[in-house]
Formats: structure tokens, C-alpha cells, sequence
């Protein structure tokens, strides 16, 4: 066998083995979509793997018109838009100070805040504090706590750090005021980084539950992942009694929770692409210092 | 300057020490009414009836031999994932294969959960439904023990093996051309040089990670083993930190909670110092 054909084969192979991961990756939204889109009747008798049958929207149009689902999305759109806000000024806040040379109290300042990444208090006096603070069941329990990451923080005081020196310097010799410099030199020329960071906390906030199960109380202020959970948890509990023989309770239609999967991700899938050029430098920034 | 450094300081302030001001109710027969100041002291009281619990020891054991599994599963998928990847020489596909294997990690455990729902329900999960559809049994993987880890520990290298090959795809990058060119000068297959030249020039990269994760033992995260367990299965399923969550919010019980959230603390803290520090030692790689 030649260099070359071996070469051929082995290319392939490999090219196979990744195809396959990608494929495994994809398989499972696959279904869910295919579910989502099938007739009940097609679902329950087992015939839908990957493509949908019997393909129908109804799944999607009842969806859209639960207007208890479509509240929680709008709020959890509003909740992700404010919290990743909020999150970048905070971080920024506390980044740019911290890489002037001259802070007095930079060190301290750095102790204080990584220590946090190592040592917290833990759910329960987290809870508490929350609920000393009157803050349980309302829209600011899901804000505030995660205001800066430490992690975060560190990723753009290193970015910052890479800036030249110089830049900010004839900026202020040309009479820029601290404050200006951040904004018109500094910031847009870390576009890239807080692109990743935004990206990281706008997912964070997302994706997050956690809090909401701990702290919210009031249906009108579930995010859409504790409002998901609910109708997940719901599949359990009656998967477990019915294997213990009770009756069956009230349950969701497999198309209907298919689809509100599906509802839930798709925002996730929209922003993600336009970013991942920047994240992937981001996440390499962070493994080198972080 | 410091105005605005003072905002976020007072975030710490409050949000970060403010919980650790909190943990001393560990050490209080803590009351609601009386508040954590108020509350009566109690020295290590809390620590020996936590000692004393059963099922402390079984979310232990548990949140060490998730960790261990994980490790020992997901760990090798992103090496191999990023060591084919890096092979591949269409830039296209190579871009395409990356963008999909990065989302799941970008999906939350919620959704997560109802899609491992979807495929593995015993009723209603598309794999139950094709093996029914061959004649065979079907598996209890959510509610029997031994099926319900296997999709745990599956559900994680689908999740996050993709996001791990960036870290080993960045290292990647740094590797010197010419060592390849060299090798095929002498006529090494490409076999051979994945295994001399590929892997050892990650291999710092691979052991750093490997001993940052194993400081990691005892930290849980709370969202998987809460969403993908379920009562059926706690003997397994029941971690540390959903244990926390259980006594804690949901029985009420404070300063049981508190006592096992600062010991799952103090131990993590031990296990990271103590994995940073070899690593630093090892490969002169650390987070600190």
C-alpha cells in the first residue's frame, strides 16, 4: 500500500470518527425536534426517532399561545438582558482599577476577591443573607448575587493588562480624562473579550435554576428553566408511579414538552454562533492565565 | 478610580463575605426568629449528629464516586476528540464539527433533563421504544441503579467532551511544524506521529488538567444530579450538594445544612490547594 492511499484511508477514518461524535451530538435535538413536530398518536406507539411523522405544528401553536409561557419568556429574556448588563459593568468596574499599577490597595483588593473563588459560605447562609436582605421572591434574588465572577474578572484583568501602556498614556497626555479613556480607548479595543464574557454571563443566566428554585416563589416570576423543570419533574413523579402501579396523573402530551424544549433552546442556538469566534479566544485567555 | 472600584467591592462585601459571616450558624442551634446573632451556641453539637447521619455518608460516597466515574469517562473524550480533530484537514468540516460539539455545553441540565427524558423514559424514551420495537426488554435507565449511572455518566461526555478539546486544540496550536515535517523526513506513519509528536506536546496541558480535576472531587455541581435523579435512584443520585438542598431548604433543618455545606467547603478548599500545588510542582501549571 502506497504512502498516499494510506494517508487516504486514514484521513477518512478519522473524518468518519468526528462525523459520528457530531452526529451523536446532534441525535438527541434531532429527536426532540421530530417529537415535537409528530402527532400524539405517532409518538405513543413508538415510530418517531429522528424524523418527525405525521408532521404537524400543533405542539408549537399551543406553545405560542400559552400565554403563562410566553410571560415566562419574555421575562427571562428581560431578566438575561439586565443581569448580563449589570454583570459587564460591575466586572469592568472592578477591572480597569485594578490594573493601574499605582492603585494603592490593588493587592488587597486581589486577595479579597479571590478568595471568594475558593471559599464561600454555602447555600444556606447564602439563603439567609437573601432573606435578611428581603430579597427572597423577587427578580433582584436572581440578579445580584452573581454579579461579578471572579473568574471572569480574572480573564479581563488580563486582557487589560495586554493593552499597551502607551495608548492610555498619550491619551491622557492628550487631556483624556480616566474615565474617557476607559470608554473610547480601552473598552472598544476589547470588544473580543467581552464579547466572551457577555456571552458567559447571558448563558449563566439562562441556564440558571438553581437560584430560581431557592428563592422564587410567585409563578409570575419563574424563569423559563425552573417553568421547564416543572414539567420535567412531572414526567418523573409519574414515571415512578406508575411503576408502582398508581394511577396515571394529569400528564403533559410528549409533543408539547418536545416543543417547549425546543422553545427554550433556540435562543441560546440564535446568539451563539455570531460569538463563538470571540469565546473560543476568550476560554484559551482564561486557560493561559486563569 | 476608587468610586468606581467601591461598586463592586460592595458586591464582595455583601454578597461574598456576607454568606461567610453566615457560617457560623454551623456552630448555633440556629432559629428563625432569633436570627443568626440571636441563636444559641453550640460548639460542634451539629457536627456529630451530622457525623452520625447515614445518609451524609451516602451523598459522600456518592459526590466522590460521581466525580471519579466522570473523571474516568469523560476525561479521555476531549484528548481523542481534539487529537482527530486537529488531523483533519478540510477547514470547513473542521469548523462545522466544532461549532455543533461546542453546543451542548452551552444547553442548560434542565433541558438537558428533558431530553435525557425523551430518550431513555422507560414509557416513553426513544430508545425503549426501538428496543421494544426488536423484541427486546426494556431498560429501566432512569430508576434502576446500575442503567441510571451509565446515562448519568453518558449525558456528561455529551454535555462537555466537545467545550473540553478547545483547551487541548489551544495547546495544539503552539506545537512546532518543522517536528512533523522532520518526522516524515524519516518516514514515520501518522499513527506514529500522533503518539510521539502530538500527545506529548499536549501531555502538559492533559496533566495539569487531570490533577486540577481530581482537586475537584468533592465539589459537585447541583443542576445534573438533581435533574437526572430522582427518589428511585438517590442511593445514588443523592450528592452532596442536592443533600445540602434536601435537609436545608426543603426540611428546614439550617444547621445540618450549614455544618455539611462548610465541610464540603473546608475538605474542596484542602482537595484544590492541595492539587494546585502538585500541579504547580508537576508541570509548573497552576490557577493560583
Amino acid at each position: 500500500m502506497s504512502e498516499r492511499t494510506s494517508n487516504r484511508i486514514f484521513e477518512i477514518v478519522i473524518v468518519t470518527c468526528v462525523a459520528l461524535f457530531v452526529l451523536f451530538c446532534l441525535a438527541p435535538f434531532l429527536h426532540v425536534i421530530a417529537v415535537s413536530l409528530s402527532s400524539n398518536r405517532a409518538i405513543t406507539s413508538g415510530e418517531v426517532t429522528i424524523f418527525p411523522i405525521e408532521l404537524n405544528w400543533n405542539a408549537y401553536i399551543q406553545v405560542f399561545s400559552d400565554n403563562a409561557m410566553i410571560r415566562s419568556l419574555g421575562y427571562t429574556v428581560i431578566l438575561t438582558a439586565a443581569t448580563t448588563a449589570l454583570c459587564m459593568l460591575f466586572t469592568i468596574a472592578a477591572a480597569y482599577p485594578l490594573t493601574k499599577g499605582y492603585l494603592k490597595g490593588r493587592k488587597t483588593f486581589m486577595v479579597i476577591i479571590i478568595i471568594t473563588m475558593f471559599f464561600s459560605g454555602g447555600i444556606i447562609p447564602e439563603y439567609l443573607l437573601m432573606r435578611d436582605l428581603r430579597l427572597l421572591d423577587s427578580t433582584w434574588a436572581l440578579i445580584l448575587p452573581g454579579l461579578v465572577s471572579p473568574f471572569n474578572l480574572i480573564i479581563l484583568i488580563s486582557f487589560f493588562n495586554n493593552i499597551p501602556q502607551s495608548l492610555e498614556e498619550s491619551a491622557e497626555i492628550d487631556g483624556s480624562s480616566f474615565f474617557r479613556t476607559l470608554v473610547s480607548i480601552v473598552l472598544p479595543l476589547s470588544m473580543p473579550v467581552l464579547a466572551t464574557l457577555a456571552l458567559f454571563y447571558a448563558v449563566g443566566r439562562w441556564n440558571g435554576f438553581q437560584d430560581a428554585l431557592m428563592y422564587i416563589n410567585s409563578p409570575e416570576l419563574y424563569p423559563l428553566q425552573l417553568k421547564l423543570f416543572q414539567m420535567v419533574q412531572n414526567n418523573m413523579v409519574s414515571e415512578l408511579t406508575q411503576m408502582e402501579g398508581a394511577s396515571r396523573t394529569a400528564l403533559t402530551p410528549e409533543s408539547l414538552k418536545a416543543a417547549t424544549v425546543i422553545f427554550a433552546t433556540v435562543p441560546i442556538l440564535l446568539v451563539y454562533p455570531w460569538l463563538q469566534k470571540y469565546f473560543v479566544s476568550g476560554v484559551m485567555l482564561g486557560a493561559v492565565k486563569g | 478610580m476608587y468610586a468606581l472600584l467601591s461598586l463592586p467591592l460592595i458586591y464582595f462585601i455583601i454578597f461574598r463575605y456576607g454568606p461567610m459571616y453566615g457560617v457560623q450558624i454551623a456552630f448555633k442551634d440556629f432559629n428563625l426568629f432569633q436570627g443568626i446573632g440571636g441563636s444559641e451556641w453550640i460548639g460542634f453539637d451539629a457536627f456529630r449528629e451530622v457525623f452520625n447521619m447515614r445518609e451524609f455518608y451516602t451523598s459522600l460516597r456518592n459526590t466522590f464516586m460521581l466525580n471519579f466515574l466522570d473523571l474516568v469517562v469523560s476525561f479521555p473524550a476531549p484528548i481523542i476528540l481534539a487529537i482527530m480533530l486537529y488531523e483533519i484537514k478540510s477547514a470547513w468540516f473542521k469548523k462545522i464539527s466544532q461549532t455543533i460539539l461546542y453546543i451542548p455545553h452551552f444547553i442548560s441540565w434542565v433541558i438537558i433533563g428533558g431530553i435525557v427524558y425523551q430518550l431513555f423514559g422507560n414509557q416513553s424514551g426513544m430508545i425503549n421504544e426501538v428496543l421494544q420495537g426488536l423484541g427486546l426488554n426494556p431498560i429501566p435507565f432512569l430508576t434502576e441503579k446500575g442503567p441510571w449511572l451509565v446515562t448519568y455518566l453518558f449525558t456528561g461526555v455529551w454535555q462537555s467532551a466537545g467545550w473540553g478539546t478547545i483547551l487541548y486544540l489551544a495547546a495544539l496550536t503552539g506545537v512546532n511544524r518543522e517536528l512533523f515535517e522532520a518526522a516524515e523526513v524519516d518516514g514515520a506513519t501518522r499513527m506514529k506521529k500522533i503518539w510521539y509528536i502530538t500527545l506529548p506536546s499536549i501531555k502538559p496541558t492533559i496533566v495539569t488538567l487531570l490533577i486540577l480535576n481530581l482537586g475537584k472531587m468533592v465539589s459537585i455541581g447541583f443542576d445534573r444530579p438533581y435533574v437526572i435523579g430522582n427518589t428511585a435512584v438517590r442511593e445514588y443520585s443523592d450528592v452532596l450538594s442536592t443533600f445540602v438542598y434536601r435537609i436545608g431548604l426543603e426540611s428546614g433543618q439550617y444547621t445540618l445544612a450549614t455544618v455539611v455545606g462548610l465541610f464540603q467547603a473546608v475538605v474542596g478548599l484542602v482537595f484544590i490547594l492541595g492539587s494546585n500545588y502538585i500541579s504547580k510542582k508537576m508541570t509548573g501549571n497552576g490557577i493560583i
